[in-house]
């Protein structure tokens, strides 16, 4: 093969996260002779899995656990790592890397995979000590150790990684309240049926809320500690706080790109092939804008790794189209999964299911008798079967009246394990 | 306590099979009798499921007077004031009974004696009017008397057996499977079925007629003729006019035409029953339910008296009655066209010494159809009417419902709290039902049975004869009412039929009149005429007999020249003909696992499971002219009435004509009492009405959705917001609810649990809805078990299989896994799923019998039952499962 002959290029992974890893362990088994490989990773640890963060949290799994890719992992492979050490510059003339400790590394291709941040409300008092976001290993530590004297948290946002945060102080014995914007939880991903069975559960476990709250300041005391948080109502109410966690959304880091000259509006702007607006510089993960979609799971990231180390493999071309995502909500005993668009948008048709003893709600929203988006409270177990239908199109209407009920239910169907997400 | 078996008679069909009742603690179970002749030890579907009815769900168990809870005293009083006081205004001729072929000989026979004999009117008619006064009066004209005259063993030694009219397979399924295992041993035995249907009756029959609707007398007056063209030749009375009026036939040809069949089918018949010796012609309600119905009845006894085929081993025509005791009323003379015993109104004077009574009613009364216009009318002001639902079986039943309502007085003897009648009373008597009633039954072969009481009256029910004395007594005839027992009747009864008999009528019980109470408890099953106490008693005990299975061999007929009597019959149509407006003919009839108005058989689980709504039958080309879609609601209707009913369609159902099973009513569904439809049109001789031939009209149900209810208790449905269709049918610990409406409800979940009666929002309560596919499904529990499932869709086919979901009302919670999937309607494995039944006996589906045949290579009804044991024990599913072998063998 005329790969074997040609020279090595090189290839930078700015990133050590796992978008950019999933990337590479595609190229490596796809291309393993092509590249010589370095990768930065701004924190200090190895690679792991960022959407295990909130078991770690809840005391459900160690560290360890979510581990991905030892040292030893890219020794084998002959990648050179860096970790605890940003890429501070793109030098796209010379097509050189700098770092913060002012190493340059060239490369013929390059990828960013530098993820996202959390974004911080700007209220006042947002800089004060207690005041957590909750992205990284880090956060979490910083978590676990604030509630090791237990006390009141308060976390801003009722989203996923929101309900997630709180769930876990809650676990480790703080006495936690969730301030949500908005009237439901989970707004973007559950209709206001299956959020008030959310919330009922919740509460049921012990959480608070404080629902449709604006929070107008973050409270602290003269040693620069939060005591609490004011709201943006009536009669200026308060409530005390020993932490207060910000889990409000998150921003494509895109400061890097911006730098290089690369066009980002959202994130950083790639097109089907996960190109940038420069054809050597790759961009994959929480930081690229496809389609004026960015995403925050861990399904497209997938996908877009996928075709992404298909290019550099040389492959010939696959193309990412946008990803239909899937949520789950990772709380024991609180089973949420929701995918697509459920609306009840013109031309849409809406099944439902209710067992209120059990929990149990779903919502399944069809157009043209193909699902285009599924809500599932308190059993998910055909969360993988609808989603798969979903991004398959699936004509659903010869089996249109077992569907709320599962695949168990179809004659001849071949079981679909629900997938992570 | 030990196991009691009581040896009782069934109280369904006229075959008369003899039942051992066993109570043990309070379980009761019942099995043939293998010693009662009749049915040696078999049941059919209904008998095998009486223990079933036994229940005292919707019984009535005290007086009612005027909507209220009464002291016997004051309801005998009320009704013995209201007749007496009627009666002394307007005369005996403004009261009438109106009495049934479910009472027992005893109680039949007192009732005609207080109307006939101290009252003074015959105004006591009875439901036997409608099914055999046909057959009654052919006799008459024939033979002299109303007498069957052979015996349930000729359909086992004939050569032919010819059914008219009869789905004996359904409707006497026990006397059917007697003819069907003599043919297995007999190859040379051939069975007929004349009828407009291809009915369970015709699967398997040698030949099947489907004649047009009302051209029996056409058939077997080209039979008749044949005959004689064919060398046979009689001087009987009325021979030669009968045969020249047959010959006004014509040909065969003109016959098949006539009769709409197939020359050479009806060749082959006609030279069959002209070479064989040895012919049964048995006929049911499709010869006597007709405006000319005496008329069919003598067509077919002027064939038999042709060929001297009566009196003889396996050679006779053969009436089978449909009620349990047909036969009894008919002896006691509980008709109003006769008086008393067998004799009719010129024996008045005899009778009137024989019960030394203050009156006696010297002219035929009103027959049931006059009866009910009489009352609407004004004529009759009072009538008590017992064991019966006219209502639902009358022809014409909304115009008896609108006569009841505006009658000034009516009592109603019943052991049911609610029917279509009951609810319609003044005065409602709480009567003893089959399992406490002692008394005995007259069956269609002349067989006399006891039927023992073996539980005891529940309540304050009371024997219909104790309830029909008391009110003598009020009314002031105590002396001809003092009896202390059904078996003191029972011997006055007998007495009468010896009064002055010098032989002249059959009916003669002379061995019985002295019966003591103890031997009339252990009477075995005898057979009638019944001649000398001394001969029985002779032969050690009760069971030896003289030999009376058949009659008139001798060719003495208890006429007055001593001769049978052919009768000229002129064939005609039915009374109204079909038109544009009204073009197809409905007929009515039985199902196989219903009786009568469902007031018993609907306490059975598994005997409302095997049809469990109500139908009408179309061929597939009326279906498509007709815009009738089978599985879907039809509208059927007539001049009179209309009814909502599934439609089936089946090439089995002659072209041109209906078919709507006659049981259902108010009580079991919104709109499907045929009796509401059927023309009053009746027989000019017998006044039986012609249920067989109304013109009516079909036409989609146009529902906006379909659905069903199972609940753990019954529900009030009758117009509920929405449903315009609805059936109960009773299950084992569920009621199931077959819906439909016109129009969608604006909130499906509102209406549904409107309909269930679940108000709370904190409910167990489960729901599914696809609002843009029109489908809605819910449950509802309680504590873990299920109480009310509600399935909505826009077609019935789009409707899950019921059977699944009626097994988790066990009344035990039901498990999460099949919570899960419940609205699903089906378990997650399809293997748990046995389909509708087929077997009611042993609860066999229509499923586990299919997979038998395919999966097992089952190819015969024998491996069938060796199998799943279905169809192995009455025998009434074979044909279904024969079909079900023809439909799936091989696949």
């Amino acid at each position: 093969m005329s790969q074997t002959t040609q020279p090595k290029l090189d290839l930078v992974v700015i990133g050590n996260g796992m978008a950019g890893l999933r990337t590479l362990e595609e190229v490596l088994e796809a291309a393993p002779e092509r590249y010589n490989v370095t990768v930065f990773g701004a924190e200090p640890h190895v690679s792991y899995n960022r959407i295990m963060l909130s078991p770690v949290l809840a005391g459900d799994k160690a560290f360890e656990e979510i581990e991905t890719h030892g040292r030893d992992w890219y020794e084998d492979n002959g990648i050179t790592l860096y970790t605890g050490e940003a890429v501070v510059d793109i030098d796209r003339r010379r097509r050189m890397v700098i770092s913060d400790t002012g190493r340059e590394i060239g490369y013929d291709r390059l990828l960013l995979a530098t993820g996202s941040t959390p974004f911080i409300l700007p209220v006042p008092g947002h800089t004060l000590d207690g005041v957590i976001s909750f992205r990284d290993i880090g956060d979490v530590h910083r978590m676990v150790e604030a509630s090791e004297k237990g006390g009141k948290a308060v976390v801003i946002g009722g989203g996923l990684l929101g309900l997630e945060a709180a769930y876990g102080l809650h676990k480790r014995g703080m006495d936690v309240t969730i301030v949500h914007l908005m009237d439901t939880l989970m707004e973007r991903q559950l209709d206001p049926t299956a959020a008030d069975l959310l919330q009922y559960s919740l509460t049921q476990r012990g959480l608070s809320f404080r629902m449709g709250a604006k929070t107008a300041a973050i409270l602290g005391d003269e040693a620069g500690r939060v005591t609490g948080l004011r709201f943006d109502d009536a009669d200026d109410s308060e409530i005390d706080a020993d932490i207060v966690v910000m889990a409000v959304g998150i921003r494509p880091n895109v400061e890097l790109a911006k730098t290089a000259g690369l066009h980002c509006e959202k994130g950083i702007v790639v097109n089907d092939t996960m190109q940038t607006y420069d054809p050597r510089i790759y961009a994959v993960g929480e930081c690229v804008e496809h389609r004026h979609s960015v995403y925050g799971l861990v399904a497209p990231l997938w996908d877009q790794a996928s075709v992404c180390a298909n290019h550099l493999a040389y492959r010939g071309h696959t193309q990412y189209e946008g990803s239909v995502t899937a949520t789950q909500l990772k709380v024991t005993g609180i089973d949420v999964y929701s995918a697509g668009d459920f609306s009840d948008a013109e031309g849409t048709e809406t099944l439902t299911f209710s067992d209120v003893r059990r929990g149990v709600y779903k919502r399944i929203v069809l157009r043209d008798d193909r699902i285009v988006g599924v809500v599932l409270y308190g059993d998910t177990r055909d969360g993988g079967w609808y989603f798969k239908l979903m991004r398959e199109g699936a004509d659903v209407s010869a089996f249109r009246d077992l569907l709320l009920f599962g695949q168990a239910y179809l004659p001849d169907a071949k079981p679909v394990d629900a997938e992570a997400a | 306590m030990n196991a009691v078996t009581t040896r009782t008679t069934c109280p369904y069909c006229g075959v008369g099979c003899g039942v051992n009742a066993v109570v043990d603690n309070d379980a009761v179970s019942v099995a043939g009798d293998t010693a009662h002749p009749s049915n040696l030890g078999s049941l059919c579907s209904k008998g095998t499921a009486l223990a079933d009815t036994v229940g005292l769900q919707g019984r009535l168990l005290h007086p009612v007077v005027d909507g209220r809870r009464a002291s016997w005293g004051d309801a005998l009083d009320e009704v013995a004031a209201r007749f007496g006081a009627i009666i002394a205004e307007h005369g005996p001729d403004a009261v009438a009974f109106y009495v049934s072929g479910q009472l027992l000989t005893e109680d039949y026979y007192v009732a005609n004696k207080l109307m006939k004999g101290y009252i003074g009117s015959a105004n006591i008619d009875t439901n036997s009017r409608l099914c055999m006064s046909s057959a009654v009066a052919g006799h008459k004209r024939g033979f002299g008397e109303d007498v069957v005259p052979g015996c349930y063993e000729d359909l086992e030694v004939a050569d032919l057996v010819v059914l008219v009219g009869s789905n004996t397979a359904w409707c006497h399924p026990v006397v059917y499977q007697r003819i069907v295992a003599a043919q297995e041993n007999n190859p040379n035995k051939k069975r007929v079925v004349i009828d407009p249907r291809r009915t369970a009756t015709a699967e398997g029959a040698d030949l099947h007629l489907p004649i047009a609707p009302g051209t029996d007398v056409h058939l077997f007056n080209g039979l008749l003729a044949f005959l004689a063209e064919n060398g046979f030749d009689s001087d009987l009375p009325g021979a030669r006019d009968a045969v020249a009026e047959a010959r006004q036939m014509g040909d065969l040809e003109d016959v098949a035409e006539a009769c709409g069949v197939d020359a050479d089918t009806l060749k082959a018949f006609f030279e069959l029953f002209a070479q064989t010796e040895r012919t049964v012609t048995v006929f049911s309600q499709g010869v006597n339910q007709s405006s000319a119905g005496t008329a069919k009845v003598n067509a077919i006894l002027n064939c038999h008296l042709l060929t001297e085929r009566i009196g003889k081993p396996g050679a006779c025509p053969f009436s089978i009655t449909g009620q349990p005791n047909a036969m009894g009323g008919r002896e006691v003379g509980g008709l109003s066209s006769t008086l008393a015993a067998h004799m009719g109104f010129d024996a008045a004077e005899r009778v009137q010494r024989f019960w030394d009574s203050p009156a006696i009613a010297d002219k035929p009364g009103l027959k049931a159809v006059e009866l009910f216009e009489a009352i609407e009318a004004g004529q009759v002001k009072a009538v008590w009417i017992m064991a019966t639902n006219p209502l639902v079986s009358l022809p014409d039943a909304d115009r008896a419902k609108r006569a009841l309502e505006a009658c000034e007085f009516v009592a109603v003897s019943d052991c049911m709290r609610h029917t279509d009648t009951v609810d319609r009373a003044h005065v409602l008597l709480p009567a003893a039902a089959w399992a406490e009633k002692s008394g005995t039954v007259t069956n269609s072969e002349r067989i006399i049975s006891r039927q023992r009481d073996f539980l005891p009256m529940p309540g304050e029910a009371k024997p219909d004869w104790w309830i029909v004395c008391e009110v003598a007594r009020r009314m002031g005839f105590g002396t001809g009412f003092d009896f202390d027992s059904a078996a003191a009747i029972f011997r006055e009864h007998a007495a009468l039929t010896v009064f002055e008999n010098n032989g002249e009528r059959v009916l003669n019980l002379e061995g019985l009149a002295d019966l003591s109470d103890a031997e009339y408890d252990t009477l075995e099953p005898l057979r009638w005429p019944v001649y000398s106490t001394e001969a029985l008693r002779a032969a050690g005990a009760m069971p030896a007999r003289t030999d009376s299975r058949r009659l008139f061999a001798d060719g003495i007929y208890p006429t007055a020249d001593g001769k049978a009597h052919l009768i000229a019959v002129t064939p005609r149509g039915p009374a109204n003909a079909l038109s544009d407006q009204w073009p197809l003919a409905l007929n009515t009839g039985r199902v196989r696992d219903h009786w009568h108005t469902m007031t018993r058989t609907a306490k059975s689980a598994r005997l409302s499971a095997h049809i469990p709504e109500p139908f009408v039958e179309i061929h597939p080309r009326d279906a498509e002219r007709f815009g009738v879609i089978d599985g879907a609601i039809a509208t059927v209707s007539t001049a009179l009435g209309k009814a909502h009913v599934r439609t089936i369609v089946s090439d089995g159902q002659r072209e041109g004509t209906l078919f709507v099973p006659m049981h259902w009513n108010d009580q079991f569904a919104a709109k499907a009492r045929v009796g509401a439809l059927a023309n009053p049109a009746v027989c000019p001789i017998s006044g039986e009405p012609e249920f067989k031939h109304t013109p009516a009209a079909i036409a989609p149900f146009e529902a906006a959705w379909h659905g069903f209810i199972l609940a753990s208790r019954p529900l009030r449905l009758n117009g509920e917001a929405g449903i315009d269709y609805w059936v109960k049918v009773p299950g084992e610990r569920f009621y199931r609810y077959e819906i439909a409406g016109l129009h969608t409800p604006d909130d499906w979940a509102a209406t549904a649990r409107g309909w269930i009666g679940v108000g709370a929002r904190s409910a167990d309560w489960v729901e599914a809805h696809d609002e843009a596919a029109g489908r809605y499904r819910a449950a509802h529990f309680d504590a873990g078990h299920i109480e009310a499932c509600v399935f909505i869709a826009p077609e019935p086919a789009a409707l899950p299989d019921r059977s699944w979901l009626a097994s988790l009302f066990t009344g035990e919670a039901v498990d999460e896994s099949e919570r899960a999937g419940l609205l699903a309607g089906r378990p997650a494995e399809a293997s748990k799923d046995v389909g509708p039944q087929i077997c009611s006996c042993f609860g066999v589906g229509r499923n586990t019998i299919q997979r038998a045949i395919t999966e097992d290579g089952l190819d015969s009804v024998a491996a069938v039952g060796e199998a799943l044991d279905a169809g192995t024990n009455c025998g009434s599913c074979k044909p279904e499962i024969a079909a079900l072998i023809d439909a799936h063998a091989g696949e």
